[in-house]
């Protein structure tokens, strides 16, 4: 008899998700679809508020990436105020942006996947947990820890606090940072630095006992998308977006993302509250595309920090092409995080860190602006169209999860067909079609800008559509 | 000169104290270091009454009193706290909370509001009244100033200090009960308003963020309204 797999709520991951299994009547998997089940409408409360304010407003978005926001918001502000802002207030919110760029991570590899990627994905659900992992395996829960606060310190001692900071305003940023502050950043540098090294190497030689993982989870030819600085390489604050495809080629080498609208197109299913941005030129589903530590790595001439560097051609010589899988997001993730360690230190070396201009002052002299940046999940694009008085007349933000989302769906389509099967589903299989999703470490409630706790579902379904089973946790 | 006619002795929560005829039980409390909490209400400005969180008990009166316009008389009773007195002033800050859209996460005045404050000082941990979330707008037009009524709670500080200190009078009221908000001369735009001299001193006084200076994103806005009582006793040629 065909039937259906709810999985409800899908765990560890940062929002709501629920996934649907369809099941024909000799029990394969025919379709599966990722529902995201929340809304906030951001967007639209916005309107009427003074554009100063947004970066605050819309860092509430998100408890964990509200830095990216942030940032996003500052630099689309900018862009209404028309001002170029101080250089030391560029690199003092690119350190914030690397900050919370390794604490993202941090949560995403140690808290949320480690569990799996350390206990295997069979094991007892009531042990992948990173409170068991503290127990299991104590030095690597240890890391995770040290380095999430790591990130999370940093932005505290740039910006006075460790979540939603209002430090970052249009034009640059509130205060100078002082000798003292960047004296205990450098310090704490060294051992962050050793721990993400540690991380890498256990993380490389555990990889092969997850081959067949690998094999479906989410890989397949897409294209990828990021942020390149002026020479090519990896960028998160600014630079022109690049897109190639599967093959490495690059199909779009320098595209101002001011003008997103024009290469990025939104599509939108029945069935989740995510939007499924596309690229336009190929159409859509055509042109899908993945963004993320993934995508950077593959369209990245290179890190540019030597430890990272070294890690990035390791990492490249996975594969002679891009690499497709997605569960290497875990791999790039730890090599994002050492170039953001090395970043961060080089910034903080240049004394002009030091500077106390830090920002500029003018009022509205463009009615729009966008902002788009590197969060930790991807491209992250804001976008606000004001009055001649400065109140937001509209706006539009585009999330980085957003972007991964027909990757996403078509990778848990992937997943579930190789290990979704006949009667009798065992919880592990599930658990893979679960991780296949942690992998893009998707922050749902960013994505539909939306709110509410954690939990996820998997639902089996009917060929009429009749539920048959539901897996529901959180 | 014998002061004696002038004195009135009163008790409050008790004690027995002395003020002048002319004193509010409020300025009589406050002379004493008996506190009474105030958000209408703004040393060096006029009383109105309207914020009505100052409330006292007086014996024989058969409601609550505003200590800000009630004057002292011979063998008063008054109490200051109990706990009617302190549930009707939690329900009228939330009364406030509901009436208008106060979201201090994203407030500019976050960390330094009078509302806030008395908040957390009266312990007001929740709102039980349903919130109104009326549609009210934000006026940026002025160039260095923005109201937003959304935060405003109609204590007319504004109002008073641009009439009484100022001699502008830019500030008025229209509309009545919750349906009330503050207006710059007839209803202008605040940027158009051709009696308003930009002291900003309306700023200085609002006790929310409701009146603030453009582009002061973040919670570092410190409003500075002392100068009011100085400012008064200079004009008036007082002593101090």
């Amino acid at each position: 008899m065909s039937r259906t797999i709810v999985i409800d709520p899908v765990t560890r991951l940062e929002g709501h998700g629920k996934i649907t299994l369809q099941l024909d009547d000799a029990g394969v998997v025919q379709d599966a679809t990722f529902h995201v089940t929340q809304l906030r409408g951001f967007e639209k409360f916005c309107e009427g508020r003074p554009f100063y304010e947004m970066p605050n407003i819309t860092a509430r978005i998100c408890g964990i990436c509200p830095v990216s926001h942030l940032v996003a918001s500052s630099k689309a502000c900018d862009a209404i105020l028309a001002v170029k802002i101080p250089t030391v207030a560029k690199n003092l919110r690119q350190i914030m942006n690397l900050a919370q760029l390794i604490q993202s991570h941090a949560l995403s590899f140690f808290y949320l996947s480690s569990p799996d990627l350390l206990l295997g994905m069979d094991a007892p659900a009531e042990e992948r947990s990173i409170l068991h992992i503290a127990h299991s395996h104590p030095s690597i829960g240890a890391d995770g820890v040290a380095l999430r606060q790591f990130g999370q310190r940093i932005i505290e001692l740039l910006a006075g606090r460790r979540i939603h900071p209002g430090w970052t305003v249009p034009g640059g940023v509130n205060e100078p940072l002082s000798g003292e502050k960047r004296d205990q950043l450098l310090g704490m540098i060294p051992a962050a630095v050793a721990a993400i090294q540690r991380t890498l190497t256990w993380f490389k030689e555990s990889i092969e006992k997850f081959a067949a993982e690998i094999e479906v989870f989410a890989n397949f030819p897409t294209l990828f998308m990021g942020l390149i600085d002026d020479r090519g390489l990896a960028e998160y604050y600014d630079g022109n977006l690049r897109v190639i495809d599967s093959e490495g080629n690059i199909i779009a080498g320098e595209l101002d993302p001011a003008h997103y609208a024009s290469f990025i197109g939104e599509a939108v299913e029945p069935f989740t509250y995510m939007k499924f941005p596309y690229y336009k030129p190929l159409g859509y589903p055509g042109g899908t595309y993945r963004v993320g530590p993934l995508a950077r790595l593959n369209l990245a001439g290179r890190c540019d920090t030597p430890r990272a560097d070294e890690e990035w051609r390791g990492f490249r010589a996975i594969s002679p092409r891009p690499v497709l899988s997605s569960f290497h997001y875990h791999h790039a993730r730890l090599i994002e995080m050492l170039h953001a360690a090395e970043k961060i230190e080089s910034l903080l070396a240049d004394r002009a860190i030091l500077d106390k201009h830090v920002r500029a002052t003018a009022s509205v002299n463009n009615l729009e602006g966008v902002g788009v940046a590197e969060a930790p999940r991807g491209t992250l694009i804001h976008h606000y169209k004001v009055d001649e008085n400065g109140l937001i007349k509209w706006a539009n933000l585009v999330i980085a999860t957003g972007h991964n989302n027909a990757a996403m769906n078509r990778g848990i389509l992937q997943t579930a067909r190789h290990y979704v099967q006949g009667e009798h589903i065992a919880e592990g299989m599930l658990n893979r079609v679960e991780a296949v999703v942690r992998t893009f470490d998707p922050c749902l409630s960013c994505s539909t800008h939306a709110m509410g706790r954690m939990p996820l579902t998997i639902e089996l379904r009917a060929p009429d559509g009749s539920l048959v089973r539901e897996v529901r946790r959180g | 000169m014998s002061a004696e006619p002038n004195v009135r002795t009163l008790t409050i929560n008790g004690e027995e104290i002395s003020a002048r005829s002319d004193q509010t039980i409020l300025e009589a409390a406050r002379e004493h270091n008996i506190a009474i909490p105030t958000l209408c209400h703004l040393e060096g400005l006029s009383e109105v009454g309207a914020c009505r969180l100052c409330l006292v008990e007086v014996k024989g009166a058969r409601r609550l009193l505003p200590a800000c316009v009630t004057q002292v008389a011979e063998g008063m009773e008054v109490t200051t706290h109990n706990a009617k007195i302190d549930r009707y002033r939690t329900m009228i800050l939330e009364l406030f909370f509901a009436e208008r859209n106060h979201v201090c996460s994203v407030c500019v005045a976050n960390g330094n509001c009078e509302l806030q404050s008395l908040s957390l000082q009266l312990g007001m941990t929740h709102v039980e009244i349903p919130y109104q979330y009326p549609q009210l707008p934000v006026d940026a037009s002025h160039p260095r100033f923005t109201v937003d009524h959304n935060r405003c709670v109609l204590c007319t500080r504004c109002v008073r200090v641009c009439a009484e200190i100022e001699g502008a009078n830019t500030w008025g009221v229209m509309g009545r009960g919750g349906q009330s908000l503050v207006i710059t001369d007839l209803k202008q735009p605040w940027g158009d308003s051709e009696t308003c001299t930009s002291c900003g001193k309306c700023v200085q006084v609002c006790p929310t963020g409701a009146l603030f200076e453009k582009g002061r994103a973040g919670s570092k806005v410190r409003k500075h309204p002392e100068f009011l009582p100085y400012l008064r006793i200079m004009r008036e040629g007082e002593q101090p």
